[in-house]
């Protein structure tokens, strides 16, 4: 039998299993806080950022924190909102994202974001980095330019044996996701398919498949991200 | 029905490094144009043929990003002529396709379009890489328009939908706050 | 290869967590890490290839290319550059024959920048194959390429002159100083090793925690963190395997005084490794020290040696029954970020040096998910004062929240860089008196992760209740080009250093470096130092220290030294962008027709 802890949430008291990450339970609560490297049921890395909250005051990332008794959790302040776009602004112009071919466009999480916070324009400089397609892996195409180094691939995909397929490499803003040529040898349809639902951007997609939903029907053509909470 | 109280606002619009999509978009708008012509005037623009500026403009819509010196010059003419600036789509706001070529050096872009290229490799025999005096100069890399000049408004999509420059537009002209519906609020 | 391969493998039991001993053993061996050698890694490990290329890439130590048979590292740090690191690098390249960044085309040199090796008082210094070579001037680096031609080795090329001190010691035979210019009260007294811990374990683990508490120790590594509060969280932390870490990564720029202190004094050092493992019931502590230190390896071990057949280490360590503590040491392989004690952590278990999420916070769960407390040098050494002289005697010293000695790292334009150890409470002006500093435009407090000050501001204090300091300050005299000289420098080394996890700090650190460039090269605007400026909040909720404080060489002086950016700022009308050059834009245009 799970326990359950109490924890202020926006002002109004409210239960979660005890140990619960905080991201899940403020949703189960009803409270949409935004993500982006996070994946329900995947270990959380506390990489991109955006969940970012204040807990008692000070701020920290909400996938990585579990909720405890007593908890005081803010989820949106102006300075918070703020921060958010910011992120999705900097992703925006450290990479080379270009929507319009994307075969993820619709259905991105980063664009959805972005939607949600109706970025027209990224504020940062546009870095235009030099980046690679590989497309070397027979059933995996790895567009780098959209790469928004989440790591949920390397947290959330794994052969049989338990080990990792893909792993950071480099450091800085020269960090890449390397695929293993040995692991992923094994690599099934369904794993590649995983991988490219697991991937928020479109970096990550399966050969010899894409743009199979019309304009209209794709995830996030309707509704904003978040709306189902 | 838009009430006709002030002066037209007087329009510009041009596509630099874009494919006319933004143009035709805005064209979409239908028989709304009708509203429209009621409201603004157009100057220098493709849709009414107006090569070069003939009066001081309010708005100017600009589609594409800079590519090459002309883009650049005509840009900075907006500039110099529109006290507002619009850019207009993906490839005004962020170069667009056309800048996947800005990780590879123009060397190589040029050598794969008119040297090796599978197209012209066997047809090129001169080795030529067209370089006419009257030809605009290919710039290092395509260049979004706010890096070139001072955009004031960015309005995305490719296209951005008819019903965002609509809405876009109508807030320009009369002054009122432009509402980003989620509907219109696209980057394809 | 294969062979080697195994046998160091072999060496570290197959253990994956030893990867970072495997790697620098392997490439001590091979040179480099060629791609097969990291697939025969990776098969005989049995991880992923991957997995053994992320912890590789990670470091600037480890090499995938040859990096010649003998190998310059010249450090490009702005104390360097001071001291005329620029000439140096020509020099280099026009006599080895090839820029840097590369390898000679015989393969015999290679040249590369790496960030400040902790040699700041003798600038300019580099690494040659492991063994550093200080104060270069072009002369010195023609004459070290000629040796290298006519196939010296190392030590001949480094000759028979060594540093004070132990330097000259026959494990060490450097040429490093100690430019010890202060010795204070505390860590560079005099002292006898092992009266403290013989003392320490007549006691219970809580007195000498309370003691620690009561003379109210804080971390000497900048953030201040209360010791005898760390030791007990750790001690309570539930779990029959503790570690205690000594941070000796020592990266941030113009910090050097770890060095000294492990050269002078490595065993008060120890001890206080020893004293930390008693109060929180570890057995094993580990050294954690940077690659540029490798040189004082063979003396460290020497000096654990000793101390092992002293009894002041090993199987009933001082005389205690049941205390069995020792050290070992571990090497990094050049990363910054590993001085946060989460990342180092990390990489001491073979992978890259990326913080961690907290809470858990290391004392709780740390090295290999163990209680682990990370202490750093000059810590543990004042941890054994206090055992030898009393909480009492602690607290006369220093400040209302900053007890005891501070001991200072300083360089750049003064008469006397080297070693100071102070009280705390000492203000900025005492210190530029001490060391013979004049015309001075800036001082850079804590290095580039600490602020960097203006004149009205030299009257405040060092401590943690004004400027709080890891140690290092960095005197900039009014000749320098301030936003060029010091500032991109240290924008270059963040976004160098980032580990590249943190959105803002991946991002921004580079963002922040092409701004500035803008800015120094006049097509910057009052908008661009603003933009820089709104920058800081979101840099604040970076997951650790360095990205935390990545851009404050940049906002740090917007706000004292407003003036050098305003005079380089464009102003007038800004319809058009100052920073696009058409003339540049079309430059390859025109070369590439020129050509056909």
């Amino acid at each position: 039998m799970a326990t359950f802890v109490k924890f202020t949430l926006n002002g109004k008291s409210c239960l979660a299993e005890e140990g619960q990450p905080l991201v899940a339970a403020a949703k189960e609560c009803g409270v949409y806080i935004p993500t982006l490297c996070n994946y329900p049921g995947i270990p959380p890395k506390g990489a991109c950022r955006i969940c970012t909250v204040l807990i008692n005051g000070l701020p920290a990332t909400a996938c990585t924190t579990k909720v405890v008794e007593g908890m005081n959790v803010q989820t949106s302040t102006p300075e918070l909102e703020a921060f958010r776009m910011a992120v999705v602004e900097i992703l925006f112009a450290e990479g080379n994202h270009l929507c319009p071919s994307c075969e993820k466009s619709g259905s991105c999480e980063l664009q959805a974001l972005a939607y949600r916070y109706r970025m027209t324009v990224p504020r940062f400089p546009y870095l235009f980095p030099k980046r690679d397609v590989e497309a070397w892996h027979p059933k995996i195409l790895k567009d780098h330019n959209r790469c928004i180094q989440c790591k949920r691939c390397i947290r959330g995909i794994h052969n049989e044996a338990g080990q990792a397929v893909f792993a950071f490499g480099k450091r800085g803003d020269r960090v890449v996701i390397n695929i293993d040529p040995e692991t992923s040898k094994t690599v099934s349809d369904e794993l590649a398919q995983q991988a490219m639902d697991l991937c928020p951007v479109g970096a990550i997609l399966r050969k010899e498949k894409g743009f199979d939903v019309p304009i209209g029907r794709r995830k996030y053509d309707r509704t904003p991200i978040g709306s189902e909470v | 029905m838009l009430e006709k109280t002030m002066p037209k606002k007087i329009i510009a619009t041009a596509s630099l490094a874009g494919c006319f999509g933004c143009h035709m978009s805005l064209l979409d708008i239908d028989e709304r144009i009708l509203e429209l012509i009621e409201l603004v005037e157009f100057n220098k623009s493709p849709i009414d043929d107006i090569k070069t500026f003939t009066k001081e403009c309010d708005i100017g819509l600009i589609e594409g990003g800079c590519c090459n010196d002309e883009n650049v010059h005509n840009l900075i003419e907006f500039r110099k002529h529109c006290k507002v600036l619009v850019a207009l789509g993906e490839c005004a706001i962020m170069g667009g396709l056309p800048s996947l070529r800005n990780t590879i050096p123009l060397k190589e872009c040029l050598d794969e379009a008119y040297l090796n290229g599978p197209t012209v490799a066997d047809c090129n025999e001169q080795k030529i890489i067209p370089h006419d005096p009257d030809l605009p100069k290919i710039l290092n890399r395509i260049y979004p328009c706010h890096e070139v000049v001072k955009i004031d408004y960015f309005l995305p999509g490719c296209p951005p939908r008819a019903d965002l420059i609509w809405d876009a537009l109508v807030a320009l002209v009369t002054g009122a706050e432009l509402k980003l519906e989620y509907s219109t609020f696209k980057f394809d | 290869m294969e062979k080697t391969i195994t046998a160091v493998i072999k060496k570290y039991n197959g253990d994956e967590t030893r990867l970072m001993d495997i790697l620098i053993d392997i490439q001590a061996e091979l040179g480099y890490l060629a791609d097969a050698t990291v697939a025969q890694i990776a098969k005989t490990l049995n991880i992923p290839q991957v997995d053994v290329e992320q912890t590789v890439s990670f470091y600037h130590f480890f090499a995938r290319q040859p990096r010649g048979k003998y190998t310059v590292y010249l450090n490009d740090s702005v104390v360097a550059n001071f001291h005329g690191r620029a000439a140096v690098a020509r020099a280099f390249e026009e006599a080895a024959g090839c820029a840097f960044e590369q390898v000679s085309s015989d393969g015999l040199i290679g040249l590369f920048d790496t960030a400040c090796m902790g040699m700041s008082d003798q600038e300019p210094a580099a690494l040659i194959n492991d063994v550093v070579f200080t104060r270069l001037t072009p002369t010195r680096a023609r004459e070290l390429v000629a040796g290298m031609k006519a196939g010296k080795t190392v030590a001949q090329l480094h000759g028979n002159k060594y540093g004070d001190g132990q330097n000259a010691h026959p494990l060490i035979h450097s040429m490093v100083c100690n430019n010890i210019q202060r010795r204070g009260v505390m860590v560079f007294d005099d002292y006898e090793p092992g009266t403290a811990i013989k003392r320490v374990v007549t006691m219970s683990s809580n007195e000498v925690i309370a003691m620690v508490k009561a003379a109210s120790v804080r971390g000497r590594g900048g953030a201040g963190f209360p010791t005898g509060m760390k030791w007990d969280f750790a001690r309570k932390a539930p779990g029959d395997v503790k570690y205690i870490f000594c941070n000796a990564d020592e990266g941030e720029p113009g910090t050097f005084k770890d060095r000294v202190i492990l050269t002078e004094l490595p065993q008060l050092v120890f001890e206080g490794m020893a004293i930390a493992g008693y109060a929180v019931g570890a057995k094993q502590g580990i050294l954690y020290i940077r690659n540029e230190y490798r040189y004082l390896r063979a003396y460290l071990e020497q000096v654990l040696a000793d101390m092992r057949n002293n009894n002041l280490l090993g199987p009933l360590t001082a005389g205690k029954a049941g205390f069995n503590f020792d050290v070992k040491i571990q090497f990094g392989a050049g990363a910054y970020v590993c001085g946060e004690e989460s990342a180092l952590i990390e990489s001491a278990e073979g992978k890259r040096g990326e913080p961690r999420d907290r809470p858990p916070f290391p004392v709780e769960k740390g090295y290999l998910q163990k209680p682990t407390v990370v202490n750093n040098v000059e810590t543990l050494c004042s941890v054994v004062k206090v055992m030898l002289n009393g909480a009492d005697w602690y607290n006369k010293l220093g400040t209302e929240e900053s007890k005891g000695t501070k001991v200072l790292s300083v360089s750049g334009d003064c008469a006397k860089p080297g070693i100071y150890e102070v009280v705390w409470g000492f203000t900025v002006n005492d210190i530029l008196n001490m060391v013979g500093a004049k015309d001075v435009q800036a001082v850079q407090v804590g290095g580039p992760s600490g602020s960097c000050i203006g004149s009205s501001e030299f009257n405040r204090i060092l401590a943690y209740e004004d400027l709080a300091t890891g140690g290092s300050l960095i005197i900039i005299g009014q000749h320098r080009d301030l936003l060029k000289d010091v500032v991109l420098n240290f924008a270059r080394f963040f976004r160098e250093e980032s580990c590249g996890s943190c959105v803002p700090c991946r991002a921004l650190t580079g963002m922040a470096q092409v701004l500035l460039e803008k800015i120094i090269a006049g097509k910057g605007t009052a908008g661009d130092v603003e933009n820089l400026r709104s920058w800081l909040p979101i840099m604040k909720h970076n997951r650790c220290g360095l990205g935390q404080t990545a851009l404050n060489p940049v906002i740090t002086t917007i706000k004292n030294f407003k003036g050098l950016y305003d005079q380089r700022i464009k102003a007038g009308d800004l319809r058009f962008a100052p920073s696009f050059d058409l003339a540049a834009a079309v430059k390859d245009y025109e070369a590439a027709v020129a050509e056909v």
